[in-house]
């Protein structure tokens, strides 16, 4: 063997080593990886939601309750309710006797299963001084006695908009509206990219940044699979009208929850309504209406 | 036309030199002085460290970020932004090279290339790391997923992106190999790929402003002026870092470069750096000027609302480096005074850095939608993963340039006889 040759064989197997260090190395790194749990081939491989057959939905639905079964040892019932032939289903607040003292933001928490740490919730409440409609001038973090004589209160959530904003930007179609007016999102397809959360002019998206933690006592096991099923980490969420009640017939949770009578919620469709009579015989408006998105969602004064 | 004679080949004789141009490629990437290897190791480093972070994110959710839904985009996404404009700032050595057929230029013209496909592939490695799901990575691709075009700029986007990267792999790749095989590279091979890439890199970034200008509901980049104010910053922040690519090759790379080249880009940035200049003034004067609810985030944003003021510091920063860099560029002999020229470009690159990642993507969420202000400022692990694909990308960066420099000098050369290989020096 020449000098030279020897010189280069050394050198071949100084990188050899190096490139097998390095990969090591980028392993071991990587191992954090491998810890995380509730990660499988099923849900790896799953399908966007429109393009599941019933039986392949059955069996994600199967999978869902098994799984939180295993991690909550509570039986929970998956339901996925489609919209109604000629329903649109509209809501309205009454700024006049809402008090502001965020019931509904509540009781949203315990129905739709939100992460118990953070208080997450589909609503927020803006406390607004009397005289101004410019949003600027609210306050969401309030904590004084309700209501204060020179506010009034202005809860915000998801405004359904028939120009959704935050369904055009989705790079992958993880979100879109419903016949029925909702707009929900597939949380199984969602790649949490937030670029919804960036178009939305409502703040109206929530993104789940850890896996929801919710005691097994306080799981509400009546859920839906586009709305109050508890969500997977990585992916957005949003306030879907409680459509596993009001599917069925039943009124949103938030509703429910009110204490003044302030929100009215229905099919517009429907000529004998509550909110047909609302938006006809009130002076109603809608929220940032030069944006041109068109909510499902109205605000109205009594006086 | 004189007889293209990368055509006489016959392509057997390409899976010879082929395999051996790759090999030759790969040694020649993976050797080095001690201060190379040193570079490569540290680099390294820093790019284990980030994938590390990055894998503890990916397991434990991007709660140990400090995004919120309140300000749910952050130092990903906004050097997302910026790599962008790096990416389509390395065409600013195309467009005098191939347009005005500058001899000297075209000699060097690889550096840029370079840059452009490290920079892309940064970009990309930045999307990645922002996926809450990068499990479901998948479902952007055409024909499998459901890619939602043409609805979705980030569809757009992803296109763009990719094709710029392939452009360029391509041109890179086959000027590279007809060099390596000593003969004249064919027009037709190259030529139509280069005029696409310059139309190209101004597709890159005015997608990427769309992205944000597009939304209605976020007053702070809902302005018309974005996408051309992302490419005035692109033009400066590119050229600037090929500059100090230049210098650091000059220095440690023992390259002979003449100064032309040089002197060009900083024509070009002495140009560029004002435009950019200008069309800020131009946003703020309306901005500030006609005054209302629109102003919030740029006020946030210069002046601090209360006690939320965390950009403050940055955005001044970066105003005060933009002018300093603009005069410095003004110098007529600017590139004689290579020490000046350094403290130039480093500070127009951070400047672009500055105001068009943080300072871009941030206050466009603040105040939020219902107009809170809450406040971001990156968390430790952002701070790594960000660090580990800037590593990444300047990887690629080093050991391309490694293979492309000795191959455009002539030094590198396919040999008809089986190799005799001579240990590199
Ligand atoms: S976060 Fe999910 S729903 Fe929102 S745009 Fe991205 S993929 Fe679509």
């Amino acid at each position: 063997m020449t000098e030279k040759s020897s010189g280069l064989t050394r050198r071949r197997m100084v990188k050899g080593l190096g490139a097998t260090l390095g990969a090591a190395a980028f392993g071991a790194a990587l191992s954090p990886l491998f810890r995380s749990s509730g990660m499988n081939a099923a849900e790896l491989m799953q399908r966007h939601y429109k393009e599941l057959t019933p039986a392949d939905k059955q069996a994600v639905i199967e999978r869902l309750q098994a799984e939180a079964k295993e991690a909550f040892g509570v039986s929970i019932s998956i339901q996925d309710p489609r919209p109604t032939p000629q329903t649109k289903f509209v809501y309205a607040i009454n700024l006049s006797v809402c008090n502001g003292s965020g019931k509904c933001v509540e009781a949203c928490h315990k129905e739709n299963n939100h992460d118990r740490e953070t208080k997450q919730s589909y609503i927020r409440v803006l406390e607004m001084p009397k005289g101004t409609m410019d949003m600027e001038q609210g306050n969401t973090t309030y904590n004084h006695t309700v209501p204060s004589p020179d506010k009034f209160y202005m809860p915000v959530q998801c405004q359904q908009c028939d120009e959704p904003p935050c369904v055009d930007v989705c790079p992958v179609q993880a979100t879109w509206k419903e016949k029925d007016g909702i707009v929900v999102v597939d949380y199984n397809w969602c790649i949490g990219c937030r670029y919804c959360m960036a178009a939305c002019p409502y703040h109206a998206r929530r993104f789940n940044w850890k896996k929801p933690y919710l005691p097994a006592e306080e799981i509400n096991p009546n859920q839906g699979y586009l709305s109050n099923r508890v969500r997977p980490q990585g992916v957005v969420e949003k306030c879907h009208f409680c459509l596993h009640r009001t599917r069925e017939g039943r009124l949103p949770a938030c509703l429910e929850a009110c204490p003044t009578g302030a929100r009215v919620f229905g099919n517009i469709l429907d000529p004998k309504s509550n909110i047909r009579w609302v938006l006809e015989n009130k002076r109603v408006y809608v929220l940032k209406e030069e944006l041109g998105t068109k909510p499902s969602f109205f605000y109205f004064f009594d006086k | 036309m004189e007889q293209a004679p990368s055509d006489v080949q016959s392509p057997s004789t390409h899976r010879v030199s082929y395999p051996r141009f790759l090999m030759r490629a790969i040694s020649a990437a993976t050797d080095g002085s001690f201060l190379f290897y040193a570079w490569m190791t540290g680099l390294t480093a820093v790019f284990l460290v980030g994938v590390n972070a990055w894998a503890h994110q990916a397991s434990s959710g991007m709660i140990n970020t400090h995004m919120t839904d309140h300000v749910s985009w952050g130092l990903y996404i906004a050097n997302f932004t910026f790599m962008v404009g790096v990416a389509a700032g390395g065409v600013m050595m195309v467009i005098p090279a191939y347009l005005y057929k500058d001899r000297k230029m075209q000699d060097v013209v690889i550096i840029g290339e370079l840059l452009a496909i490290a920079a892309i592939v940064s970009c990309l490695l930045f999307v990645i790391a922002d996926l809450g799901r990068p499990d479901r990575f998948w479902h952007m691709f055409p024909g499998i997923g459901r890619f939602n075009f043409p609805m979705s700029m980030l569809t757009w986007d992803v296109l763009v992106l990719n094709g710029y990267l392939i452009i360029n792999l391509h041109v890179v790749g086959y000027l590279l190999y007809m060099r390596f095989l000593g003969r004249k590279p064919n027009p037709r091979w190259y030529k139509p790929f280069i005029l696409l890439s310059i139309v190209w890199a101004v597709s890159i970034h005015t997608v990427t402003a769309f992205l944000y200008q597009g939304l209605g509901g976020r007053p702070f980049w809902n302005s018309a002026l974005l996408a051309p104010r992302f490419l005035a910053s692109a033009f400066v922040s590119g050229p600037a870092f090929i500059i100090l690519t230049m210098i650091v090759l000059r220095r440690f790379g023992g390259s002979r470069m003449s100064d032309q080249p040089m002197n060009t880009l900083v024509k070009i940035v002495r140009v560029t750096i004002l435009i950019n200049l200008l069309m800020v003034i131009s946003e703020l004067f309306t901005e500030f000027y006609a005054g209302g609810a629109h102003t919030s985030s740029a006020r946030y944003l210069f002046f601090g609302h209360g006690e939320a003021n965390a950009l403050v510091p940055w955005i001044w920063s970066a105003i005060v480096f933009n002018i300093v860099a603009a005069v410095l560029f003004m110098k007529p002999d600017l590139v004689k005074h290579t020490k000046l020229l350094v403290t130039a470009c480093t500070l127009a690159f951070a400047g672009a850095w500055i105001e068009k990642g943080m300072g871009l993507i941030v206050p466009g969420f603040i105040p939020s939608t219902l107009h809170e202000y809450v406040e971001y400022l990156p968390s430790h692990l952002e701070w790594r993963v960000a660090a580990g694909v800037v590593a990444f990308g300047l990887l690629v960066y080093s050991a391309s340039l490694k293979v492309a420099i000795p191959i455009f000098r002539g030094d590198m050369r396919f040999e008809q006889a089986p190799p005799k290989e001579t240990a590199e020096k």
